[in-house]
């Protein structure tokens, strides 16, 4: 016991030493982001929601090497749209935001953080877009081809829930709006979602990360997913194939500067959208908004025979409501009868 | 001592080790196999980014913050918990297990409801410069909220079981409190106060939820190891996501072996 | 640290020396809160623990609370009474309480054997009991999955049940009762097991009647502690049970889903608070349990 004392008294005093100089954190930058923030020019906080952080990875570094980014320092804060949202909505400090899903931008317009006329550039505020695909076993042993072809007997469907995850719901959409002709035939998409989720998804992670490790954990014949997400995951290794339908939904990824954005903030978008930037987007399978990228990556990047857009289905305001809304949300009244029939 | 049969004794054991075995022996095997897969290098260059050894650092510096908070102020909890007589005794006892009890998700959003820049304090604490949310304080906080119950519950059941017999001797041959505290009550509270340590520390490093909220998550800055490991299985860059557990699992480990190793054994002291 | 922590007028009370029975009999079972003194630790011991408290833990609920009732009681209402929320908070609690259930016995069993049988390696295994904490909640959500899911190296698979879910909360609180008994054993007296031996009792006898009830406080904090642990639990069940509403789906995650699907933290307020009441009550009643045995002993 002797012994014990000095260890508690080591300890407080260490406590109080750390406490003394904690706050005075002002550690490198991490994500391989290179530049350091000491060079006196601007340090600029990027909160983006987490799977695009394989390209930012690159694209900061390359965008140090400019004459613009010279000298220009990062802090990168990567994780789920929403929660990434609902931080820079707290109080977390962000010059350019990133998300998976309108409404998470349109949160922060709400809250006075972001400028209202935030889409009014020429990309209408995209970074960059996909399209919902199938991600499927090595050789596509089930021939999953088409929508249709979820619905045949015994092919088991994951997806990540659309109330857990923001970017789940382009999943949901996509389906409801193919079956649906667009969105012109309500009855028609949701008999289609129906069916799909009481008899064919068989589980409904939480985020689009946790269903492809379920997926690769041997669970499931297709993941509802997105062409760059199957491509990372092919990059990084996974053994999936994907198969894009013909006929999906477009998915918007927006970028966005807050209202109090350091002016160098612009210069960093600028480099995001231009030719270099969004090469990077399609080397790892993102869309690129920029026509001239576009146009070189054609064959990567193949047209479905019918694509449409959330703009076709009504916008984000009118499908959270009528879809997607917790209590009376048409999607919502098919998972809890799905519930129910599980419960069984 | 309670004799044993040889049988007896052999049935125990290999219940308890099977039960261990299979519920923690196997995960945490795969856990260190999945990690040494690929040789040691790989390892090595996981745990040695900028990112990581930041991580490393921070969570170190939460821990060194935390738990001399929780383990004084645990003791002083039990202390009032069992020797105390006062009214709401009962309310205080139960207060102190909530923090469990609260989903990790909820101690965050709690944080910034309170902390958060529209929260109740957030405009005072902006308009005096001070950030505690998506900082090191509020890590800080969530952390401490986190792990608060451990010592006050590993000391509580010691104290109950010792009496306070010797206090009060001690207390009669003329012994100051303080003197009373640590030459009576310290010395047999130590294992509680040791294995409290201990489990405060293991939940101080590996707290995800509450932390990854009021965190802001940035690289380098406000990430723990815990974030980091999230953030490495997000890039599906699992070998690194468990290169950091297992250096994580080294802490605690680091952490029962210092504390083992300064309590005195009790079969050399009876 | 409060000056006054041990015996301010303890002088008047020195316990009666027991008559009957060896020196170790009189502790056998304190019975502090018989003979305490006003204030054990002094008011100002006091006061410093429920500031500490009420800053730490009751602020932030407060403001979670407050918050539930921001539309209203009505709405709170609504909220709370879903189908799918009173479904997961059942069996959030179910399976909390079997969790602590099965750990009380077998965390007793294992800090028994950790303490008084001799092995080889037994140190390491101690070594081992902490580590549940310390492993992010995502990676033992990733190594229950890899052992027990689809390609399950032991052909065990338990994906998607509600087995998945009480497997990952054991694994989760497990550290919680052997490291509460551990240190009451290694204190415990053994001159009464020795005695209760000498005159003829079998193990199990001396068991039941001489160490239980000194280890039952710990037992049942241990237990409190890994029920309200389980109760809060998100990280290690995600993956394994895939959270499929009225199955599998725990509070935690509901409350998740609904923070996330409705744009205010209203609803998810409204459910913790709940939630938290519950488990209050739980913990209330346990501490109630433990103190009556503590009295009938």
């Amino acid at each position: 016991m002797k012994r014990f004392l000095p260890l508690s008294s080591a300890l407080l005093t260490a406590s109080l030493v750390v406490a003394g100089c904690g706050g005075a954190s002002d550690s490198t930058d991490g994500s391989g982001g290179g530049a350091s923030a000491s060079s006196g020019k601007a340090t600029l906080s990027l909160v983006a929601y987490s799977t695009p952080q394989v390209v930012y990875d690159e694209l900061i570094p390359a965008f140090n090497k400019t004459p613009e980014g010279k000298g220009i320092g990062f802090k990168t804060s990567f994780g789920a749209s929403g929660d990434q949202s609902r931080a820079v909505e707290a109080g977390q400090k962000a010059d350019v935001v990133s998300f998976s899903t309108e409404p998470d931008v349109t949160r922060l317009v709400k809250a006075g953080l972001v400028a209202k006329d935030w889409n009014a550039t020429p990309n209408k505020g995209l970074v960059t877009t996909s399209l919902v695909s199938f991600i499927v076993r090595k050789g596509n042993p089930k021939h999953i081809r088409t929508w249709a072809d979820l619905l045949k007997p015994g092919v088991k469907v994951l997806t990540p829930n659309p109330f857990t995850s923001g970017a789940a719901k382009w999943n949901i959409l996509a389906a409801y709006g193919q079956a649906s002709g667009g969105g012109k035939d309500d009855a028609a998409g949701l008999k289609y979602v129906g069916d799909l989720i009481k008899k064919h998804v068989v589980v409904q992670d939480k985020s689009g990360r946790e269903a492809l490790q379920n997926f690769t954990s041997g669970t499931g014949d297709v993941l509802l997913s997105y062409e760059y997400e199957a491509t990372t995951a092919q990059r990084k290794g996974e053994k999936v194939d994907f198969v894009t339908p013909d006929d999906t939904i477009k998915i918007n990824i927006d970028i966005a500067k807050t209202v109090k954005a350091d002016p160098a903030s612009q210069k960093f978008i600028d480099y995001v959208l231009s030719k270099p930037g969004q090469e990077a987007f399609a080397s790892w399978g993102y869309r690129p908004v920029n026509a001239e990228v576009l146009a070189a990556n054609k064959a990567k990047f193949p047209d479905p025979a019918h694509e449409f857009t959330i703009e076709d289905l009504g916008g984000w305001a009118k499908v959270n409501d009528t879809l997607f809304d917790p209590d009376k949300g048409s999607i919502a009244k098919i998972e809890a009868d799905a519930g129910v029939s599980t419960d069984k | 001592m309670l004799e044993q049969s040889r049988p007896a004794r052999l049935t125990l054991r290999v219940v308890a080790l099977g039960y261990l075995a299979l519920l923690l022996g196997i995960p945490v095997g795969v856990v260190l196999y999945r990690t040494f897969e690929h040789g040691i290098a790989p390892v090595w260059d996981a745990i040695t980014t900028p990112a990581a050894i930041s991580a490393f650092t921070l969570t170190l510096e939460v821990a060194a913050i935390a738990v001399p908070l929780n383990t004084v102020l645990g003791i002083l909890t039990a202390l009032v918990l069992v020797r105390g007589r006062f009214r709401g005794k009962a309310v205080l006892e139960a207060i102190v297990d909530l923090p469990f009890a609260i989903s990790p998700i909820v101690v965050g959003l709690a944080l910034v409801l309170v902390y958060g820049r529209i929260g109740w304090f957030g405009p005072w604490l902006a308009d005096h410069g001070i950030q505690i949310i998506f900082s090191l304080p509020g890590i800080v906080i969530a952390t401490v909220f986190v792990s608060l119950p451990f010592v006050a519950r590993e000391v509580a059941p010691v104290l109950r079981e010792i009496g306070d017999e010797q206090e009060q001797a001690a207390a009669t041959l003329g012994a100051s409190s303080w003197q009373t505290f640590t030459r009576i009550t310290l010395p047999a509270i130590r294992w509680g106060v040791a294995y409290g340590i201990v489990l405060t520390v293991a939940r101080c490093i590996g707290e995800f939820g509450a932390v990854s909220i009021v965190s802001g998550k940035i690289s380098g800055e406000t990430e723990t190891l815990t974030l980091l490991v999230e953030k490495r299985f997000n890039n599906f860059d699992l070998a690194g996501a468990y290169a950091a557990s297992a250096l994580l699992a080294i802490i605690a480990l680091a952490t029962l072996l210092a504390m083992t190793r300064l309590n005195p054994r009790k079969d050399h002291q009876s | 640290m409060s000056p006054s922590l041990a015996t301010d007028n303890g002088l008047s009370e020195v316990p009666p020396a027991s008559p009957a029975g060896p020196p170790g009999c009189s502790r056998l079972r304190a019975r502090p809160h018989r003979r305490a003194r006003a204030g054990g630790t002094g008011p100002l011991g006091t006061g410093v623990v429920t500031i500490w408290l009420s800053l730490i833990v009751l602020l932030p609920l407060a403001a979670v609370t407050a918050k539930s009732f921001d539309d209203g009681a009505g709405r709170f209402w609504d909220v709370v009474t879903q189908r799918q929320a009173v479904n997961a908070l059942i069996f959030t609690l179910v399976v909390s309480l079997l969790a602590a259930a099965i750990n009380a016995v077998m965390g007793t069993l294992v800090a028994w054997v950790l303490v008084r049988d001799d092995f080889r390696g037994k140190s390491a295994v101690n070594a081992l009991i902490d580590l549940p904490f310390a492993l992010p909640t995502i990676v033992a959500g990733l190594t229950l999955i890899a052992l027990y899911g689809k390609n399950s190296p032991v052909g065990i698979d338990v994906t998607y049940t509600r087995t998945a879910v009480l497997l990952a909360l054991m694994f989760v609180t497990l550290p919680f009762v052997v490291r509460s008994v551990q240190p009451v054993l290694l204190e415990l007296d053994r001159e009464m097991e020795e005695a209760s031996t000498s005159l003829g009792a079998s193990p199990g006898q001396t068991f039941r009647r001489i160490v239980l009830p000194n280890l039952r406080p710990a037992i049942l904090s241990g237990a409190a502690l890994s029920f309200a642990r389980a109760v809060g639990e998100f990280g290690s069940i995600v993956l394994i049970s895939g959270n499929v509403p009225f199955k599998t789906e725990v509070s935690a995650v509901y409350i998740f889903k609904l923070q996330e699907s409705s744009d205010n933290p209203i609803s998810a307020s409204a459910v913790s608070v709940v939630l938290l009441g519950v488990s209050l009550l739980v913990l209330i009643g346990i501490r109630v349990f433990e103190r009556r045995g503590d009295q009938r002993a």
